[in-house]
């Protein structure tokens, strides 16, 4: 279990004075409470995606507009109160975690679109606008936002800009870091700045690329001008499945070096077909060691042209099956499989840790074969999903949460892959952040001197670390945050 | 004045390290360039020491089959790109080649392209900026230590990002030693379509219908005289499709469609369609006049023709419009004057400036940059601070 800071015991003795100081600062509304420090309703803030980590808050905000956001942040600031803010509470890093004696500040309320532009193809919408919600809002004019993270169903463009989310389709669009052209900002003293606009790139330091993935280090973001896109004419899967995860490694090197790049390239490998076809019957090949999907976009001739050439290249690698979709429902059936992963491993497994560290792609199959000796000397059952074409790896590590022991076991597997990752010269987090899971693990990928920069720029933002204290920074070094005894 | 008396130049990073720790001690400012291919741009640099990276040069890795190189800091441009053409690969921000521009012949470094963050016609595509594709750094701060940030992979969010506060902070904040950049297949083929449209608004509008179709569009530029060179006489608009050759008939001819109602449409392929961009690209087409100064603003494309019309008003600017009219590169007289009309349009129009070249007694009088707000600039000082607490590092490149 990771080490909390401890509680500041003058602030949780000002506990009622605090929660009618920010009452008056958020009413309530029709909505209900802009305020809420009832104990039992605080046990819904508990926890974000990581559930194995939980800690109710002091108190939970509610606010409706920027200005109330800046107003709960200045009052805070001056009372040296922590602060914790959180989107839809998706975060699989434990990035909305609580602490005993912070302030959450939720943005479910702000979830208005305020402007779409499709002529210079930007969007702004509040920060609780759910991902989804904005492709919704312009897909009857054939446009998308591109980043498409598998909780984006629920997870807000706020928590996105914070974490940098990724998702399936970053091959081609990026992350949310390249989508977006502004965001509303608030300072932990409360002030409110516009940074960027609705224009490409920044005259001066560029603010906007700093704060995106900064995981509510540096402020808050309240509203996001994201650049919207129009959706190619359409969009096509393919199945290749191979005999060896070291081949279907290969096969992605060669479509890569072939120059072309599809909008997706997604491996799965044995555990995870068998987990996903149990789940779905989505006639997965059971035999097979390794599984890509692989997705093309355009008019449908230059569909059939790409899905052409990856069929030769699979060809050359003695497939076990090649299924190319003929109609948009057989790609659906493809994907069917992969896009409920979570929920087939959660069926074999009730509890289970995704994982998410970044491989060079090359190094695959090295750190698949790692991967299941850890899994044998552990006895733990690992399911791997990996976004091939960008190297982001997703181990499921299956344990069972009434153990303790089987707890501690895959959080420690978790480590020994995630350090794997930074040995063969990845990264400990491509998507999910590191929040509190991976706090501690930030010393073996960056050095003390890389560390002390980077904390340094964080107390340049929020000089008395205030705001998500206790993420991505391990305690160790910041007196501000002793851990509790 | 960047009157420089010594240069230093390390040939390796712990030269660099050295050289700061130096510097810092004695609370001797530095100028860091690479060969100073834009010394013309922003504010010149008060320092009587210049520290070059041109000594920090070669390619570390390239694994094509992961698109990824890495690169030292001082490795010229052209090098790079030969190295990616050889294997049918590019940087996808298609960098600007200045040196017309800025009237000399010295090479342009990775170190200095990052710096400066600085994108060509690709930019509107959804590969992005520069800075999007740089996915690790190398680089000394002002506490004269190496600090790594990103690595070698596609996706990475571990810690805060300071490859992106690096990239274009024009060497302020710290050195870059080595960067390592995404890559992306060299495409097959490039076809232009120029579009003979009646006025600007209506030129913004055809580079719109073209970045809203589905067709992939991955160059929108507004010549607003044309260009002779090229035979094209008055506003052209040109939007670029690349792709596999064979794709770009019928989306050549789909496109022709949606945009027949803008004008006569003509269209460019192969050699013409790249030289025609390379144009674009090194703002060629511009045609500034020595003695001219140069302005590059990034608005909303929209609000591009208004703005165009404004400064044309105001002092006959000469225009070229680039990433489907948000970018305006403009040229005109060196004058305060000039300057105070393209700092109010830009305000004006919700957008940035930038001063990109003008003769150092203008360019050391006025802001080259738009102003922070309050909030902002305290903390852009308070970083400053905390990436280089000795104030050594190009000390009043970016503001005084």
């Amino acid at each position: 279990m990771i080490d909390l800071p401890e509680p500041n015991p003058a602030v949780l003795a000002r506990r009622d004075e605090i929660l009618a100081a920010l009452h008056s600062l958020v009413p309530d509304g029709p909505f209900g409470q802009g305020v809420i420090g009832d104990p039992h309703r605080l046990r819904a803030y508990e926890t974000d995606g990581l559930s194995a980590y939980r800690q109710p808050p002091l108190a939970v905000v509610l606010p409706a507009t920027t200005g109330e956001v800046a107003a709960v942040l200045r009052y805070c600031h001056q009372n040296g109160i922590r602060v914790i803010p959180r989107g839809a509470g998706t975060s699989l890093s434990g990035g909305a975690l609580p602490l005993a004696d912070a302030v959450v500040v939720g943005l479910m309320r702000m979830n208005r679109i305020l402007e779409v532009n499709y002529a210079d193809r930007y969007a702004v919408v509040e920060a609780g606008v759910t991902n989804i919600g904005i492709t919704q809002a312009v897909s009857a004019e054939g446009f998308f936002y591109a980043p498409d993270p598998s909780s984006q169903l629920a997870c807000m463009i706020g928590g996105n800009v914070m974490m940098n989310s990724g998702g399936a389709h970053c091959l081609k669009y990026g992350v949310t870091a390249g989508n977006l052209l502004g965001v509303t900002f608030v300072t932990v003293e409360g002030e409110v700045v516009g940074i960027g606009g609705q224009h490409l790139d920044a005259a001066g330091y560029d603010w906007l690329g700093l704060i995106t993935g900064s995981e509510g280090q540096l402020g808050m973001v309240t509203e996001v001008t994201v650049r919207i896109l129009r959706a190619a004419e359409g969009a096509r899967a393919m199945l290749a499945a191979f005999r060896a995860n070291e081949v279907a490694g290969q096969v992605v090197d060669a479509i890569i070096g072939s120059g072309i790049i599809p909008v997706a390239l997604e491996f799965m490998d044995r555990p995870a077909i068998h987990a996903c076809e149990a789940f779905a019957q989505a006639g997965y090949p059971l035999d097979a060691e390794a599984m890509l999907i692989i997705e093309v976009e355009g008019s449908s001739e230059e569909q059939d042209v790409l899905l052409a050439r990856l069929k030769e290249i699979c060809a050359r690698f003695d497939p076990i099956s090649l299924r190319v979709a003929e109609t948009p429902e057989e790609s659906a059936a493809i994907w069917k499989g992969r896009k409920g992963a979570f929920g087939a491993v959660g069926r074999i497994s009730p509890d289970y840790l995704c994982m998410d560290g970044t491989i060079p792609t090359g190094e695959l199959p090295y750190v698949l074969r790692r991967i299941g000796e850890m899994s044998d000397s552990y006895g733990l059952l690992v399911a791997n999903i990996f976004h091939a074409g960008d190297g982001n790896l997703h181990p499921l590590i299956m344990f069972d949460a009434n153990d303790p022991e089987s707890f501690r076991k895959a959080e420690a597997f978790g480590a020994d892959i995630l350090k794997l990752c930074v040995e063969v010269g990845g990264c400990l987090t491509g998507e999910h952040g590191v929040g509190v899971e991976k706090r501690d693990l930030m010393t073996v990928q960056f050095n003390p001197a890389e560390l002390a920069q980077q904390r340094r720029i964080k107390s340049a933002f929020d000089p008395q670390w205030l705001l998500n204290p206790a993420k991505v920074f391990p305690l160790e070094g910041n007196p501000a945050l002793a851990p509790a005894a | 004045m960047s009157v420089a008396t010594e240069a230093l130049a390390p040939v390796d990073e712990a030269g660099v390290v050295q050289a700061v720790r130096e510097a810092a001690a004695r609370r001797m400012p530095l100028a860091v360039e690479g060969h100073g291919s834009k010394r013309a741009m922003l504010r010149p640099v008060q320092a009587a020491r210049t520290l070059s990276t041109a000594g920090l040069t070669g390619i570390t890795l390239h694994k094509p089959a992961e698109l990824v190189l890495s690169a030292r800091a001082g490795t010229p441009l052209a090098e790079i790109e030969a190295e990616l053409a050889r294997h049918n690969q590019m940087l996808a921000a298609e960098l600007p080649d200045f040196s017309g521009l800025f009237g000399h012949e010295r090479p342009s470094t990775l170190g200095g392209m990052v710096a400066a963050n600085l994108s060509g016609p690709r930019r509107i595509a959804a590969s992005g900026a520069l800075r999007d594709q740089v996915l690790g750094v190398r680089a000394v701060t002002g506490h004269a230590e190496v600090v790594r940030s990103g690595g070698r992979v596609h996706k990475n969010v571990t810690g805060l990002d300071l490859c992106k506060l690096l990239a274009g902070s024009h060497g302020t904040l710290g050195i870059l030693t080595e960067i390592t950049l995404k890559l992306a297949p060299r495409p097959e083929a490039s076809l232009t379509l120029a579009v003979g449209v009646a006025d600007l608004a209506a030129g913004v509008a055809a580079l719109s219908a073209g970045l809203g179709s589905p067709f992939g569009v991955t160059g929108a530029a507004l010549l607003p005289e044309g260009a002779a060179e090229f035979g094209l006489e008055g506003p052209t608009a040109l939007l670029r499709l690349e792709d596999m050759a064979q794709f770009l008939p019928h989306r050549a001819g789909r496109l022709q469609q949606d945009l027949a109602g803008f004008g006569t449409v003509t269209l460019a392929e192969g050699e013409a369609s790249r030289g025609l961009w390379r144009a674009v690209r090194d703002v060629r087409l511009l045609e500034a006049a020595p003695e001219q100064a140069v302005w590059r603003l990034s608005v909303r494309p929209g609000a591009g023709p208004n703005l165009a019309w404004r400064l044309n008003k105001a002092f006959g600017a000469r225009l070229l419009l680039d990433w489907g009219g948000g970018l305006l590169w403009v040229a005109g007289p060196a004058s305060d004057t000039a300057h105070a009309a393209v700092m109010a349009a830009a305000r004006a129009a919700g957008g940035t400036f930038t001063l990109f070249r003008a003769p150092d007694s203008l360019r050391s009088a006025v802001p080259v940059l738009p102003e922070e707000p309050p909030a902002l600039a305290g903390i852009a000082a308070r970083v400053k601070a905390a990436m280089d607490p000795e104030g050594i590092l190009n000390p009043g490149r970016m503001r005084g």
